[in-house]
């Protein structure tokens, strides 16, 4: 989609991607204060970590550790969620967004462009998705949909029933949410890294454009 | 707007992400609240359009219903109330044609049958138990309720209250439930009955109930006045 050396992002991605960056972060901070009402491992997230209101005022209030609060961001977010889901997807299809920057994705040209990365010697072209990238956002997609899925299996396991069952049961449906929260929650790391280094990335995320063409930036800057 | 502007900006966006992750102040913002109580009222529509009456929760082999079920409540196992059968009375109000109270033989006279279902806290825990009652439905009936009112309310001894859809108060496995584990109901878990729901979580199975009203104004619930998702389905 863009001339080389220069990232352009279309509104729809656009607003998609900080929809759905808001909608995660909601996700994961009030998904980890529920996580912690009936934790499945033997530890607890930080409440400073956590979404859904002070710990302390809620349990002097009524014994209630916050959960309340966290589980109506939840059921909020979500909404948000979907929706900046479904419309990075549809126009991730429609548009021929996936099928130009994001395939094809082999295992060969994975294992190269990983090696490289390894070595810090996968230099990054505003513009173009290396193999690892690919990788990365399609693996993020598909983690988001299993969140879905496995969402609502825990959100409606009687209207859904057998759904849990895909998971091997309520509790599966848990631990497998868990599991792709896990997955996300390296996914943004990685990825706020990457932004970290290239923060030219970030800006055409905000302003649709970015990079080093010059005469097209001299004309941008003119406009403004 | 010059670079400097777009730099202030961005540094603007992870601002603002920081601050949601440490979002403590923000939940307990008024706006916020009232936002999220909209989503929730949403929800409860969405919930309640989910809702299919003849749709059953799925049920277990005896095998895996558990024995010695989990106590859970806002207050320690002891403090749970200790009704005597000989004083018990259940009272009836509202839209209800027969409203005379029902001692517990009248109560355990009903005809009953058993499910093997499994209650979801909203805390995310989940246990499956083996249960005996009276279907709500039935015991609506028998007393003349009005069927075509919206709500069921509850209030119990311990001072909690539920309320549940109509809907949902005549689905077949809404039971009245006198038994747990082919045992009388044991005190901490509601004696002399608690409503068993399983198409709801379990705080909207209220337990210790000393009164029934059927009614068309949405009732009160203990966690849903908490902040709690007021339809609750499962």
């Amino acid at each position: 989609m863009s001339e080389p050396g220069v990232q352009t992002h279309a509104v729809a991605v656009r607003i998609g991607h900080w929809v759905m960056a808001f909608a995660i972060l909601v996700m994961i901070g009030s998904g980890w204060r529920i996580y912690n009402a009936e934790p499945i491992l033997p530890f607890r997230f930080p409440d400073w970590a956590t979404l859904g209101g002070d710990v302390e005022a809620a349990l002097a209030r009524h014994g209630d550790p916050g959960v309340a609060t966290a589980l109506a961001w939840h059921f909020a977010g979500m909404w948000l969620l979907l929706a900046s889901y479904l419309l990075l997807i549809l126009w991730g299809v429609f548009s021929g967004h996936f099928r130009r920057d994001f395939l094809p994705v082999g295992p060969r040209s994975f294992l190269r462009d990983f090696l490289a990365a390894a070595r810090f010697r996968l230099p990054h072209r505003l513009g173009e998705y290396n193999a690892v990238q690919r990788a990365f956002y399609w693996a993020v997609l598909t983690a988001i949909a299993v969140m879905i899925v496995s969402g609502i299996a825990i959100w409606k396991p009687v209207q859904t029933y057998p759904l849990e069952l895909l998971f091997g049961g309520f509790q599966g449906a848990r631990i497998v949410h868990f599991v792709a929260m896990c997955g996300i929650v390296l996914f943004l790391c990685v990825h706020l890294a990457l932004v970290a280094l290239v923060p030219s990335t970030l800006r055409a995320m905000v302003f649709g454009r970015s990079g080093h063409a010059v005469a097209a930036t001299r004309m941008v800057e003119k406009t403004q | 707007m010059t670079l400097i502007r777009r730099d202030l900006l961005e540094r603007g966006f992870s601002l603002g992400a920081l601050t949601l992750l440490t979002g403590c102040d923000l939940s307990d913002s008024n706006a916020v609240q009232s936002v999220l109580a909209k989503f929730s009222a949403w929800n409860d529509r969405v919930q309640a359009a989910l809702f299919s009456p003849d749709r059953l929760a799925p049920t277990f082999p005896e095998s895996d219903a558990v024995k010695d079920f989990r106590y859970n409540a806002w207050y320690g196992r002891e403090q749970a109330p200790s009704l005597d059968a000989a004083d018990y009375r259940l009272l009836l109000s509202g839209r209800i044609a027969d409203k005379r109270p029902w001692t517990v033989e009248q109560l355990h006279a009903l005809p009953q049958e058993t499910q093997i279902t499994r209650h979801v806290c909203v805390e995310g825990w989940s246990m499956i138990g083996k249960w005996t009652g009276t279907p709500l439905r039935i015991f609506l009936q028998r007393v003349g309720a009005d069927l075509t009112a919206r709500y069921v309310g509850f209030e119990c001894a311990d001072g909690y209250y539920e309320g549940i859809d109509m809907p949902t108060a005549l689905h077949p496995q809404t039971l009245m439930a006198f038994k747990l584990a082919d045992e009388i109901l044991p005190r901490e878990h509601g004696y002399p009955f608690k409503l068993r729901i399983p198409t709801k979580l379990g705080f909207k199975n209220p337990k210790f109930v000393t009164t029934i009203y059927v009614t068309d104004k949405e009732p009160r619930g203990y966690w849903p006045d908490r902040g709690y998702n007021w339809f609750s389905g499962s």
